[in-house]
């Protein structure tokens, strides 16, 4: 059964389709080509064609080229060039054969190398075959070298310059004769920041204000406004939650909630908006339990490696899941930190990044001994507000109960004499039994009930899974102490019974008991059980079980089947069957697999011990004369009494309850990781990452290619080490790869483009040293996200234009030199935000447990076996910030993934912006932008304007925060017009149009009109494109 | 490409003001062949990502109909009659064949084989085997290719069914159906590409079972749901005639054609185009879904308004029939109307308890309304170029069910190791039983077949080598069949 398996990572490089990703690599090789003849033009072909077989796993024919003293050292069979002679060399003869030596070999699926290709190497031999010392190895890669600050360029147009971002950028557009595009208008740049920062529409009065500010730091306290405003915060929470893919659920088939799980969305909102400081941002998430005296809140940071899936599902070995989960915390580390894909070297060395199959385990090392457990942290927001309040109303609730408790203990100890003299008056009557008067009896399994002539019943027909007996009965008894059980064997019964199953035995799951005057039982009729006796009750199933109030144990006769059992249950004291002669028994039978009774027999019981159920020590004290007791004595005596009362327990146990809750400390606990300090695991190599197949035993460590990791003891190497490694100075990548992302939100896509790839597969910096100098800036700026978003957004580059240039189509379609700003779709999450603003429906409300806007049912319904309900939030949470919506890794809201939210299964470094017929279907018709449109009718009408056009340009300007030109109006106006004109005659439809957003005094005719035209201005490009 | 950007623009200013410019615009880049590596490249490329492309040699099959039998149905039990099992029923295994294996419930010490209370008849000229349960399938067994020999990595439901769907049980990758039709494209003007149809109780997977992974969103399946409107947010909201909403996307288009004359960006186009095709899937769903024009032989054939005789279904409800066979008439419905892959879901298999009455129930669903569809196809002249495929995720074991906790010995656990599947249409050799098991059903003894097999064979129906259908993501060639997949000629026609 073994099967040739062909990694992909060596397989199939036909680039279908792939539009942007690839054009943009032709596009960065153009803007910054080296020499023909070069080594960097070769290298990629080697990395790309050769590794394989001749790289760091293996090197057939003792060939390599991943090393340039092996490389020039040749294989077995010599040399593979001879420098300036192309055509004389071994590797031009091999890559141009169409024999069966063939380089690469005829059987790959990528094929020949194409005539590019081969011309390139050929120019490199012909050109002297020169490799330089210290390329051709990985480690000479851009990525793993050591910053250095570069200093910004001259450029020819001073003027243009507002920082240094921009010599970097100007310098290499004035290089290829490009003129930067002209500043974006002002209203422009306003939505563009409210957009980036916020993610939200700027108001009108904010944009007519910075419009109108001539002063020449406006734009600088445009930007300080926004960066303080807590919607910040929320802005790039959110980009961070991608990457921690975050979720409110386990993943896999059980998904099971994690209500918990906004604990942790609420500490990157805060920490966001406090500007915490990225290394300290980055150690407290990786490491915060390790930190020395570490509070509640570095620990709920850890939960960032928290938010891997857990699966539940039936019969998992949860080692594998366990070891699934650290596989998960090392890729997501290296892609969010590191840029690179550590995941390859799972199952083997990464073939193009050096990184060894040992080094990949060695990180794993970090995480294993990382705990999953839970901490304690203090409550916030609603919660603690609920806390407060519940404690407010059990103080004032004890209050009024405590003495209530007290006066029950009080009257009950009062009453203990007289009950001492009615048990001693009690003669101790003989225990009988009796028969009774059966009248009814029902099954409510269908079962057939025989009575038999010996006033026994006997069960027959069908045997449901599960019963309950019903039996109605009278007896002329004036009293009566307790009934009797009589399960008698029959010849019909397998086994002979006397129960139902195969080896007849049953289970009388609860005895439940009426007495009432008339035919007719209410449930304070019931008569309490308090004791019970058998002569025999299987293990594990004693007759008392059947008055425990439990319906899954009870009463059982397993190994003692095919003959008569009974069982005795009492009430305490007597049933005063005087006064109600009317008795229901209920039989409940609900252990399931049929166990039910075959045949039986019901006796009432009267007399017996009075003493019964009375447990020794009480019966000790009982004897001693009252006169001589102790105060211990009388206090057991006491004791007992008032524990039989029922309703003084139930009022004790509700003081306890409320006691605890006023007590209660005002913490929850979270999901965490902490590091296992006893039985802490060794990590091994896992053979091809198999959890079932561990090789060599290695120590936490990073990779060799990087800087030298530092630990704060020899002893013992901790996830600590490797968070204060992430962000040391000396390291170059994970500076590299976090300011990218901050750019890329900024502008749409990053400084190298391959957002989780920073290695040679990955493509290049198209600015290199821009990318190295905002390094440096994020380190000399205390590594402040804010700071870094200031200095970006202050650049004259940040400020262009985003009109698209078509002169420049063929030269840089996708502008990569940043020769202007990019337009985008913005997120899904922020599809809905900007909706609910500009209707006036959006809630203020930041942080807090996750809620649950209109969704359809049965998106619910398609999770596992149905097993999830979405109960929609009332009031405010109904319009709360796209953010806040629970995210359910099976059945997640469909308007957000139908808008490319990711699916939290996976850390998410770059989302895309697709443009499909179902976004466009939810703009139009779901519920939530249908409720927007109306809402946005009723704030539209009531506007004070003079006329249609005012008003229709003002709504307008809501959703595109500039002013409308009026042939921009017009095609509204004539959908309102339309839209009028057709409601005129459509009165119901109006009404249903407008839904409960009609203005008083306006006609739903005149609503349903607005509600039709603002639909279709929420749906406009620009509102929906961050430009 | 300025000239394409140019072209575009052009045909885009001078149609669009009738609100057809985005339905002439598709069309030209189609026309254009927009989908050449060159085109690819270009920044306007995305405006109908669904655009057909070519493939890499001349497929057999246009459309799949993938009937996924979440949960897993026992293989023992339907398709692979195992006479030495009953010989065999309550005797243990010989330890050297459980030692290494892993179980999901099943307790190994003291487990025995369990026989099958099934029949076994040979159907069709090919004389293929197939169970009691199974009659009308029997009445298609020579279009049919049974293969035996199917095996996993994977003993978990949802890992299991990501393997089934996304070649690897891993998360954030793509599913058949959108490795397909990104490869391929559709057909269809006024539908997804990819459509996903369920019936009765949710799948473990749920919705990652149609997601597609690390490829753009529009290739991932469109849910088509069995109540309400058939897609999501199909229906325009209530007050709102058809009128007016045509009369807004006019209006709209007009205002987003003003917005591009401004900012020439093409994805203001492609936004115009996805609005209008929204529009056309609005009147193309409805009447996808309107079965008024069947006839009442087809809906007999289809056992349309059968109703369970048994109870079971593992609690997805008597509506279950009806629903199941439904979803077998859309899927022919959809692929006449050029739906690419039609994936419907069905996850009420996974018997590990009341295996017969839950077998009755479920086969006796599936069976008419399934064959139904092969002959139907058949009858179209579709059935060459449609590919069906009945598969679980894994099979069930030979061994009975013996968990704690429970007193009798009544269904199958999860089993990687060994089961069945069948394939019809889609220029497969039917009449074929391919593959065997051991003696018990255990493991394959002859012509193994891993699920990457059987997906790399799938893509070649399509004219795809699936070693070169990739997307890089995180600098690594990704493809369907991660690092296995073998194509099995002897199953080509």
């Amino acid at each position: 059964m073994q099967r040739e398996r062909r990694p992909a990572c060596q397989t199939g490089c036909i680039r279908l389709l792939v539009g942007i990703l690839l054009l943009s690599a032709a596009g960065a090789a153009r803007a910054q080509d080296p020499p023909e003849g070069d080594f960097s033009r070769v290298q990629p072909i080697f990395v790309e064609r050769c590794y394989e077989c001749h790289g760091p796993d293996q090197q057939e024919s003792g060939l390599r080229f991943d090393r340039r003293d092996k490389a020039l050292a040749g294989g077995d069979s010599g040399a593979w060039f001879v420098p300036g002679k192309a055509a004389e060399s071994e590797i031009v003869r091999r890559i141009t054969s169409d024999d069966y030596d063939r380089m690469p070999p005829p059987d790959d699926p990528k094929g020949p190398l194409s005539a590019e290709q081969i011309a390139t190497i050929e120019a490199w031999i012909d050109a002297g075959a020169k490799w330089p010392e210290g390329k051709g190895t990985l480690s000479s890669h851009w990525a793993f070298q050591p910053i250095e600050r570069p200093e910004p360029p001259a450029v020819k147009n001073e003027s243009w310059v507002r920082n240094p971002i921009d010599r970097f950028v100007l310098s290499k557009l004035e290089k290829q004769g490009i003129a930067p595009s002209p500043e974006a208008d002002r209203a422009t740049l306003i939505k563009r920041l409210s957009y980036d920062l916020l993610g939200l529409p700027p108001s009108v009065e904010e944009v007519d204000a910075f419009v109108d500010d001539n002063s020449p730091d406006a734009y600088e306290r445009l930007v300080d406004r926004l960066l303080d405003s807590p919607r910040f915060g929320e802005r790039f929470a959110r980009h961070w939650l991608d990457k921690a893919r975050y979720a409110d659920s386990d993943g896999y088939e059980k998904d099971r909630p994690r209500p918990d799980a906004w604990r942790y969305r609420d500490w990157v909102i805060s920490a966001v908006n406090a500007d915490m400081p990225l290394d300290q941002f980055t150690i407290e998430q990786l490491a915060g339990d390790l930190l020395p005296d570490a509070t509640p809140m570095q620990q709920l940071a850890t939960a960032f490696h928290r938010q891997t899936l857990t699966n539940t599902e039936g019969g998992t070995d949860q080692e594998e899941f366990r070891v699934a989960a650290i596989f998960d915390r090392v890729a997501t580390t290296g892609t969010v930190w590191l840029g690179l894909t550590v995941g390859c070297a799972q199952c083997h060395s990464h073939k193009y990044d050096p990184i060894a199959h040992r080094e990949y385990y060695q990180l794993f090392a970090f995480y294993n001994n990382g705990d999953e457990t839970t901490t304690d942290v203090p409550l916030v927001g609603d919660p603690l507000i609920k806390w407060q309040r519940d404690k407010r109303a059990a103080e004032r609730k004890l209050a009024d109960l405590a003495p209530k408790l007290e006066k029950r203990r009080a009257e009950l100890a009062a009453e203990v004499p007289a009950w001492e003299a009615e048990l001693k008056a009690a003669e101790s009557e003989p225990l009988a039994e009796h028969p009774i008067e059966l009248v009814d009896a029902k099954s409510s399994g269908g079962a057939e009930i025989k009575r038999l002539s010996d006033g026994s019943y006997l069960i027959a027909g069908k045997n449901p899974d599960k019963d309950k007996l019903t039996i109605t009965a009278r007896t002329d008894l004036p009293k009566v102490s307790g009934f009797r059980i009589e399960t008698l064997a029959h010849d019909s019964l397998g086994g002979k019974g006397p129960g139902r199953t195969g080896h007849g035995n049953f289970v009388l799951g609860e005895l439940r008991v009426f007495a009432a005057a008339e035919q007719k039982f209410k449930p304070e009729d019931r008569v309490v059980l308090k004791t019970a006796e058998a002569d025999y009750g299987q293990d594990g199933f004693p007759p008392e079980k059947a008055i425990d109030g439990d319906e899954k144990t009870g009463w059982a006769v397993g190994g003692q089947t095919g003959r008569d059992h009974h069982a005795q249950f009492f009430a305490t004291g007597h049933i005063d069957t005087k006064k109600a002669p009317w008795l229901q028994l209920v039989l409940s039978q609900n252990y399931g697999g049929g166990h039910t009774l075959g045949r039986f027999r019901i006796m009432a019981l009267t007399g017996g011990d009075p003493l019964r159920g009375i447990p020794q020590n009480v019966r000790d004290v009982l004897a001693v004369a009252a006169d001589k007791r102790d105060a211990r004595q009388q206090q057991t005596l006491v004791d007992y009494y008032l524990g039989r009362d029922e309703q003084l327990a139930k009022l004790a146990d509700e003081v306890k309850q409320l006691k605890d809750r006023a007590s209660a400390e005002p913490v929850m606990q979270v999901r965490v990781i902490s590091q296992r300090e006893k039985d802490r695991r060794t990590s091994h190599i896992l053979d091809r990452g198999d959890f079932l197949s561990p090789a060599e035993e290695v120590q936490p460590g990073t990779p060799a290619v990087l800087s030298p990791l530092e630990p704060r003891s020899t002893e013992r190497t901790d996830r600590l080490d490797l968070a204060h490694w992430l962000v040391d100075p000396a390291n170059p990548l994970p500076r590299r790869v976090l300011v990218n992302q901050i750019w890329s939100h900024l502008f749409g896509r990053g400084i190298v483009r391959t957002m989780n790839d920073f290695g040679v597969r990955g493509e290049p910096p198209t600015h290199p040293q821009l990318l190295d100098w905002l390094a440096c800036e994020l380190a000399a700026r205390s590594w402040s996200r804010k700071q870094l978003i200031r200095l970006i957004v202050g650049s004259a580059t940040y400020r262009q234009s985003s009109a698209v240039r078509e002169e420049l189509a063929e030269v840089d379609p996708l502008n990569n030199l940043f020769y202007r700003q990019n337009r985008f779709r913005i997120e899904g999450e922020i599809v809905r935000d900007l909706a609910l603003e500009v209707s006036g429906l959006l809630s203020d409300k930041i942080g807090g447990p996750s809620v649950f806007p209109p969704m359809p049912a049965d998106v619910a319904a398609l999770s596992y076996a149905g097993n999830f309900k979405w109960k929609e939030s009332e009031g405010e949470d109904r319009y709360r910030r796209g953010m806040y919506t629970f995210f359910k890794r099976t059945a997640p809201h469909p308007n957000l993934l139908t808008f490319d939210c990711p699916d939290a299964n996976t850390t998410c470094v770059e989302r895309r912006a697709s443009n499909t017929p179902l976004q466009a279907l939810t703009m139009l018709n779901n519920e939530t932008f249908v409720e927007a449109s109306q809402a946005m009718a009723h704030r539209a009408l009531e506007l004070p304007a003079a006329d249609d056009h005012q008003r229709l340009a003002r709504a307008m300007q809501w959703c595109i925060a500039r002013t409308p030109g009026a042939k921009e109006v017009a095609p509204f106006a004539e959908l309102l017009s339309e839209s009028r004109q057709y409601y005129a005659q459509h009165a119901d439809e109006a009404k249903t149009a407008v839904g409960a957003y009609r203005p008083d005094g306006v006609p739903a005719e005149e609503a349903a009109a607005w509600v039709a035209t603002m639909r279709m201005m929420m749906n406009l490009d620009e509102f929906l494109t961050r430009e | 490409m300025h000239k394409l950007i140019e072209q575009n623009r052009r045909e885009f200013l001078t149609t669009a003001a009738s609100g057809l410019g985005a339905v002439a615009l598709a069309g030209a880049m189609e026309a254009d062949g927009l989908l050449t590596s060159t085109a690819a490249a270009s920044p306007v490329g995305d405006i109908n990502p669904l655009a057909i492309k070519p493939p890499h040699f001349a497929p057999k099959a246009k459309s799949c109909i993938f009937i996924f039998m979440a949960g897993a149905p026992s293989h023992i039990d339907l398709f692979d009659p195992k006479p030495k099992l009953n010989e065999l029923h309550g005797q243990k295994l010989p330890e050297s064949m459980v030692k290494n294996v892993r179980f999901a419930f099943l307790k190994k010490d003291t487990a025995t084989l369990m026989g099958s209370k099934r029949t076994f008849t040979p159907y069709g000229e090919c004389g293929m085997e197939l169970c009691d349960l199974l009659p009308h399938l029997g009445s298609v067994a020579d279009d049919l290719l049974l293969v035996r020999g199917m095996h996993t990595d994977q003993f978990n439901h949802h890992p299991g069914q990501l393997l089934m769907q996304c070649g690897r049980a891993a998360f954030g990758l793509p599913c058949m159906g959108s490795w397909l039709t990104y490869g391929l494209g559709s057909e269809s003007k006024n539908l997804p590409g990819y459509v996903v149809l369920t019936a009765g109780r949710g799948s473990s997977g749920g919705a990652t079972l149609w997601q597609s992974g690390f490829l753009p969103s529009v290739y991932s399946g469109v849910l088509f749901r069995n109540q309400g409107e058939p897609v999501l947010n199909l229906k325009t909201p209530e007050g709102i005639p058809q009128a007016l909403q045509r009369k807004g996307l006019d209006v709209l288009g007009r205002a987003n054609q003003a917005r591009f004359e401004e900012m020439h960006d093409p994805e203001i186009a492609s936004r115009i185009a996805s609005y209008e095709l929204a529009f056309r899937m609005q009147a193309a769903a409805p009447e996808l879904i309107d079965l008024s024009n069947e006839t009442q032989a087809t809906v007999d054939a289809y056992g349309l308004e059968r109703k369970p005789e048994s109870k079971g279904g593992r609690g997805g409800g008597p509506d279950q029939y009806r629903a199941f066979a439904n979803n077998c008439l859309l899927a022919r419905r959809m692929v006449e109307r050029g739906v690419r892959f039609v994936n419907i879901i069905h996850a009420s298999w996974d018997h590990h308890s009341n295996l017969d009455t839950e077998l009755e129930f479920n086969a006796g669903m599936a069976d008419q309304p399934v064959a139904a569809l092969i002959k139907d196809l058949k009858q179209r002249g579709l059935l060459d170029e449609t590919l069906v495929v009945w598969a679980g995720e894994f099979g069930r074991t030979p061994l009975g069910e013996n968990r704690d906790g429970r007193d009798m010995v009544t269904g199958r656990d999860h089993h990687p190791f060994g089961f069945s599947i069948f394939l019809a249409g889609g220029g497969i050799k039917g009449g074929q039983v391919y593959g065997e098991t051991d003696e018990i059903g255990w493991a394959p003894v002859k012509d193994p077949v891993h699920i990457n097999d059987f997906q790399a064979t799938l893509l070649h129906l399509f004219g795809m080598d699936h070693l070169r259908l990739t997307h890089r993501f995180q600098g690594r060639d990704f493809r369907l069949t991660d690092v296995g997949g073998n194509v099995i000629d002897a199953w080509l026609a």
